[in-house]
């Protein structure tokens, strides 16, 4: 069984972000950047899977500037057998992604795929959604456990108020949560070794796909500062600044 | 010209801070303030190939440079980890360069992978209470016996000699009035440290107190002859060859230190509040961290270009000499001023700065001084004569 599992470069998660002085977006000059968290997720999830015996092929994809290949290369080293780089400097929405991925599903056709469920930089949460949509697939979103059987994938999703469990019949869309696993930290051959696994590289044309963007930036703006608390002297006063000033009783 | 590191480089940089980040400030602490050997570090080094990374390909290590090694050291310094952590794994990563370089393919067979997976730790034994940088006048005598030598004489400032199970030592085979030259009749080993023939006495000192340092007494260890490393006199030679690696190494380590101290520096300047405004905000405490910064970049820049001379089989004594200087002075500079950044807070030790200040210290004294490194400029850059 192949598994493709998209992954996305992203300004790092210590990284505290600035918005630009134009509010056009944030700031990603000379700042660092790494593989999202929740794809670091799914590609431990793909080499957990093929250390089961149950994958046979993990393909890593990425899709934007040409140094998302370096992101690929982190999850080359991870496991991932392959890359595939689409090369592009256009702003890419999720829904432009999503095809793009479709597209190289139609080529590869895998039985699975991985993808973190939302990318830490605009947390659109939308890309395995939409693909499972374009595919006409099934879908387990927010996954916690992963159990394949047979053609059939076992999903324990977390949901508000708990858990759900979902049978998807394969090929099947995976977006991974927080405590699916904790992924591995790379090994000095292992590095070495995905220095020399081929990347495939290609553009959004040779797939076929317009990525014109559908969706405008208006602004982009730093949160309001929160303001400082008070101290109430007594229980009376609590009571009724609460009614008065914050209006909350 | 290219500055920059590769992406390999870089990424070998990001996954060893990614690992270390494992073991924060706390966990250091708690190592320094018990004394114990950071062993589920060391673990985790040796589980990710880590220690192997400048040893060949063929004994399982990953055949990089010491530019790789540097920068994998300098990760591990910056971390917070500081000599601690370098310390630990420091003899791993090229200490056994005499027997790559002069150990028979039997040697390298039996001696190189256990090390470069972590199941052997080893020390080094050449330094002695009456001859530190005047190597050739150690007096720890190797007599032999048939097919083995025995071992008598004392050995100072072998660091993990408690938990070493083997040890790279240099004897005398010749004593020092026998041979035409002083470098002669020196015989290297890398054998079982015997502590049934080795007394391993602790040394108290000032900071990395989770790599011990020992003195280590030896009365009649045996050595079978199938340990010596290259011919019976030959073995000053033999270590000779990773000198300069070993300034390389411990100059990243230094720049590393002072990076850990400037960062926690320059946070708390921007978050410690005093008269309405925050200290950083101050030229008195800018200045001198942005001096900090300054030197130390420079100090990496020659550490860089020393590894490189190395690593592409260049002369690197200079070079490799004052990268060591420049970082264990820039080190201990960014970690003074940490300290004195902090005010009082920097004296406790939750601020961590302090255990940096004291570990700071440490690559200016080893394995060379400050002093005789600037002699050594100063004879062989400037061919001024030799002083002493």
């Amino acid at each position: 069984m192949k598994i493709i599992v998209p992954v996305k470069r992203v300004v790092d998660y210590n990284v505290k972000v600035r918005v630009k002085s134009d509010g056009s977006g944030i700031e990603t000059a000379g700042v660092k950047m790494s593989m999202n968290p929740f794809d670091e997720i799914a590609v431990e999830e793909a080499v957990r899977l093929k250390e089961k015996g149950v994958a046979t092929e993990i393909i890593a994809v990425s899709m934007g500037v040409a140094q998302c290949a370096e992101t690929i290369r982190t999850a080359l080293a991870m496991g991932a057998d392959r890359g595939i780089l689409v090369e592009s400097d256009a702003d890419l929405q999720p829904l432009a992604v999503a095809k793009l991925l479709k597209a190289i599903v139609d080529q590869e056709q895998p039985q699975l795929v991985i993808l973190g469920k939302q990318a830490i930089d605009d947390d659109m949460s939308a890309t395995g959604q939409m693909l499972a949509a374009l595919l006409g697939w099934a879908q387990g979103t927010f996954a916690s456990k992963i159990n394949i059987e047979g053609d059939t994938a076992t999903v324990t999703r977390e949901v508000d108020g708990g858990l759900e469990t979902v049978d998807l019949k394969l090929p099947a869309i995976v977006t991974t949560d927080l405590r699916l696993n904790e992924p591995r930290y790379a090994s000095l051959p292992n590095i070495m070794k995905a220095r020399k696994k081929p990347i495939a590289n290609m553009k959004p044309a040779d797939l076929g796909v317009d990525v014109t963007p559908r969706l405008t930036v208006i602004k982009v703006s730093e949160p309001p500062k929160r303001k400082a608390g008070q101290k109430v002297g007594s229980v009376a006063e609590l009571v009724s600044k609460l009614r008065t000033e914050a209006k909350v009783i | 010209m290219d500055f920059g590191l590769t992406d390999a480089q870089q990424q070998i940089r990001d996954e060893v801070l990614r690992l270390c980040a494992r073991f924060d400030d706390t966990y250091w602490l708690e190592r320094d303030n018990t004394a114990t050997f950071p062993h589920a570090f060391f673990d985790a080094m040796a589980a990710g190939s880590w220690l192997g990374i400048a040893m060949p390909e063929e004994y399982g290590g990953a055949g990089l440079g010491i530019t790789e090694a540097a920068i994998m050291a300098q990760a591990v310094a910056e971390s917070g980890a500081a000599m601690s952590g370098a310390s630990a794994i420091h003899i791993n990563i090229f200490g056994l360069n005499p027997v790559v370089v002069y150990g028979t393919e039997a040697q390298k067979r039996r001696m190189l992978p256990p090390l470069i997976e972590g199941t052997d730790k080893s020390c080094f034994g050449v330094t002695e209470p009456n001859a530190g940088l005047n190597t050739t006048e150690i007096t720890t005598r190797a007599d032999l016996h048939g097919d083995h030598y025995l071992i008598n004489g004392t050995k100072i400032w072998t660091s993990t000699a408690q938990v070493a199970n083997k040890i790279l030592l240099l004897t005398r085979t010749t004593p020092l009035d026998k041979v035409k030259r002083k470098s002669q009749g020196m015989t290297l080993f890398y054998t079982d440290l015997d502590k049934t023939h080795a007394e391993v006495r602790l040394i108290h000192k000032m900071g990395r107190h989770a790599v011990d340092s020992n003195m280590v007494f030896f009365e009649n260890m045996r050595v079978p002859v199938e340990d010596r490393i290259g011919e019976e006199g030959e073995g000053f030679r033999a270590l000779l060859h990773g000198l300069n690696p070993e300034r390389v190494l411990i100059a990243a380590e230094a720049v590393g230190i002072g990076r850990a101290a400037l960062a926690k520096a320059a946070r708390y300047a921007k978050e410690r509040v005093v008269f309405g405004r925050p200290i950083g905000q101050n030229q008195g405490i800018q200045h001198p961290l942005a001096k900090n910064w300054a030197e130390l970049e420079a100090a990496n820049l020659l550490m860089l270009k020393a590894a490189w001379l190395y690593d592409t089989g260049r002369e690197c004594g200079a070079e490799a000499n004052a990268a060591k200087y420049l970082a264990g002075e820039a080190g201990y500079h960014a970690a003074e001023r940490a300290v004195l950044t902090h005010g009082g807070m920097g004296y406790a030790q939750e601020y961590h700065v302090e255990r940096l200040f004291r570990e700071s210290m440490l690559p200016r004294l080893a394995p060379i001084s400050s002093e005789l490194i600037l002699s050594y400029l100063a004879e062989r850059v400037l061919d001024l004569p030799k002083s002493y």
